[in-house]
């Protein structure tokens, strides 16, 4: 390891000379009640071993029957995804012999997935990115290992202990095309995936929990060669944090052997976030012949179009669609809808603030969310979708901006005292005496007062200099307590001076 | 004619972390390859006319409802374990 992070100082890879190719396979657990082929609820943090039977303990004599709820939510992400559906899918055995499976072999697909050939269009700023899925297939998850030992590591433990709680679980695995040029956009394709899974109401996508869970290939060659360069499979990838910085490592680690004369050896190897760096797994040299067959005990799925159109009519409205509209429909710019579509729950709040509000001030509601409410959210850790200021109380608050009742500085309060009482801004302002000073003649009095009392500045003002202006408002400002129209004490200010010989 | 030889005896039974001694693995290579010749008598049939199939019986899409149903008590999960630790399966480490 460390002769490793030695070279890495000598490392050359910059932008320009070399070229990365990564590809992502992805799992999701599906947030079914039951696991993929038996009755057994699906309970993260249950007893250890409390949520079996002899399906997924995988005892003799028993048959797996398919969850039809997994199945369709397996063709709703392919669908999202731009999939073909293939009519005709099949599940394999995947024969290994490791203690988190029961059975010695994972159910799942192989030669006949349910979908193929799709993509996904990650935007990076100032370019989109699109990105081939090579396969959407439906398969189940394995039981959890706790490895026991002195260190509590994989490499230095002696036993292990096996919870099949979650074997058998429902588990999509999507796979990408080597389309994803930098470690930057790896993180981008997790990110736009997590959103698109999280509106289509198929998983929670907790990458804590192992709910969404990444591995990587990732090879690189000098710019410009041809050919591909011998790539490496990067394990424990498992925040979106952690697979940008691994594959940066893995950049940087496989560019220093090149630079060295050495050889990039195709192994896996596994992100340890501590020491960021990549450390080779014990090689199995016959790891890979998993001897794939058809699994005698599932009869094959047929997806007639009926099926497929009847679970796509329950596909809402997804991001990309959303971002299109909120910009041709709504007039906001593009910033701001892709802020507003990239977390369903926000999309929704501000949705049933646009069915409440004047079309001319959805640009305001976007600029509270984006601003104000997001770093409230933040603060507070809780999710739009829980916050107490509800769609009706935002849009009065702009209602009594826009129409001068209060200025945008006491609302700014007013939304924080929303945000933790859950108030309506109008009772706020009331038991507050904040509202703004929007009555002319109560205006006039007090810039009367302010340009008698500063007729220095207001000789200024009159010789030439307009910045002098500003004092005066101040003055106004400071007078009022800062509940003045600064709009109207601005326009009366200016005819009052005119007037003033 | 030999079908399977002794090297692909050896790997698969490694696959499957068996471990035969020499003169076990020359008597499963004669058996095995005794039956796959048997077996294979089959690839005799003509199939020019017939679909690929991977099921013996003409049925397909069998689902189940998404409903809960009751697992076993931990205690009868456990029954068969080897050797226990705590209420998990305690097995020797793999590599
Ligand atoms: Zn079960």
């Amino acid at each position: 390891m460390s002769s490793e992070k030695n070279n890495l100082k000598n490392s050359s890879y910059t932008d320009s000379s070399y070229e990365t190719i990564i590809g992502l396979e992805t799992h999701v657990e599906l947030a079914t009640n039951t696991k993929m082929f038996c009755g057994c609820a699906l309970s993260f943090g249950a007893e250890p071993n409390s949520k079996t039977c002899p399906v997924c303990l995988g005892m003799p004599g028993t048959l797996p029957v398919i969850n039809k709820r997994a199945v369709e939510f397996a063709v709703k992400i392919a669908i999202a995804l731009h999939c073909k559906i293939n009519s005709y899918s099949i599940f394999h055995r995947k024969n290994y012999f490791y203690p988190d499976m029961p059975k010695n072999y994972q159910i799942s697909q192989y030669d006949y997935p349910l979908g193929s050939s799709g993509y996904l269009d990650v935007n990076m700023g100032d370019y989109t990115r699109r990105i081939g899925i090579t396969r959407v297939h439906m398969e189940e998850d394995t039981g959890k290992l706790i490895h026991t030992g002195s260190s509590g590591r994989i490499s230095e433990s002696d036993s292990s202990i096996v919870d099949f709680n979650r074997a058998g679980t429902p588990l999509i695995e999507i796979v990408t095309e080597p389309d994803i040029k930098s470690p930057a956009e790896a993180k981008e394709y997790l990110v736009a995936l997590r959103t698109l899974l999280l509106y289509l109401d198929v998983s929670d996508c907790s990458m804590e929990q192992g709910s969404l869970r990444c591995d990587a290939n990732i090879s690189i060659k000098k710019a410009g060669s041809q050919g591909m360069g011998v790539k490496t499979e990067i394990k424990n990838l498992n925040s979106f944090r952690f697979l940008q910085r691994g594959l940066e490592y893995e950049e940087q680690r496989q560019a220093a052997l090149i630079e060295n004369g050495e050889k990039v050896m195709q192994q896996t190897r596994h992100y340890d976030h501590i020491t960021d760096s990549t450390k080779a797994l014990r090689s199995k040299e016959e790891a890979h012949d998993y001897r794939y067959f058809p699994d005698p005990d599932l009869v094959p799925v047929f997806m007639d179009d009926d099926m497929v159109e009847g679970i796509k009519s329950s596909i809402p409205e997804l991001p990309s669609a959303k971002i299109e509209r909120y910009k041709s429909g709504f007039g906001l710019p593009e910033a701001d809808s892709r802020f507003l579509a990239s977390d369903k729950n926000t999309a929704a709040y501000f949705e049933s603030c646009a069915a409440l509000c004047k079309k001319d001030r959805l640009k305001s509601v976007s600029n509270w969310i984006i601003g104000d409410f997001t770093a409230l959210l933040n603060k507070a850790s809780i999710s739009i979708s829980s916050a107490k200021i509800k769609p009706s109380g935002l849009c009065s608050l702009i209602d009594m901006i826009e129409s001068g009742k209060i200025s945008i500085r006491s609302a700014k309060s007013v939304f924080e005292e929303m945000f933790n009482s859950g108030k309506e801004p109008q009772e706020i302002v009331k038991g507050k005496d904040m509202e703004q000073i929007s009555d002319g003649s109560v205006l006039e009095k007090i810039i009367d007062d302010v340009i008698n009392k500063n007729p220095s500045v207001v000789e200024q003002y009159k010789s030439g200099k307009e910045k002098a202006i500003g004092f005066l408002i101040g003055q106004v400002m400071a007078a009022t307590k800062g509940k003045a129209n600064p709009a109207l004490v601005n326009e009366i200010l200016i005819k009052r001076l005119k007037l003033n010989p | 004619m030999k079908i399977i030889s002794g090297q692909e005896v050896r790997h698969i039974a490694k696959l499957a972390e068996l471990d035969f001694s020499e003169e076990e693995l020359s008597k499963i290579t004669s058996q095995l390859d005794d039956i796959l010749e048997h077996v294979a008598i089959i690839t005799r049939a003509d199939t020019s006319g017939a679909e690929p199939t991977s099921h013996t019986l003409k049925i397909s899409n069998v689902f189940r409802e998404d409903k809960v149903r009751q697992s076993l008590a931990k205690e009868d999960a456990l029954k068969n374990a080897p050797e226990r630790c705590g209420d998990g399966f305690l097995v020797p480490k793999i590599d």
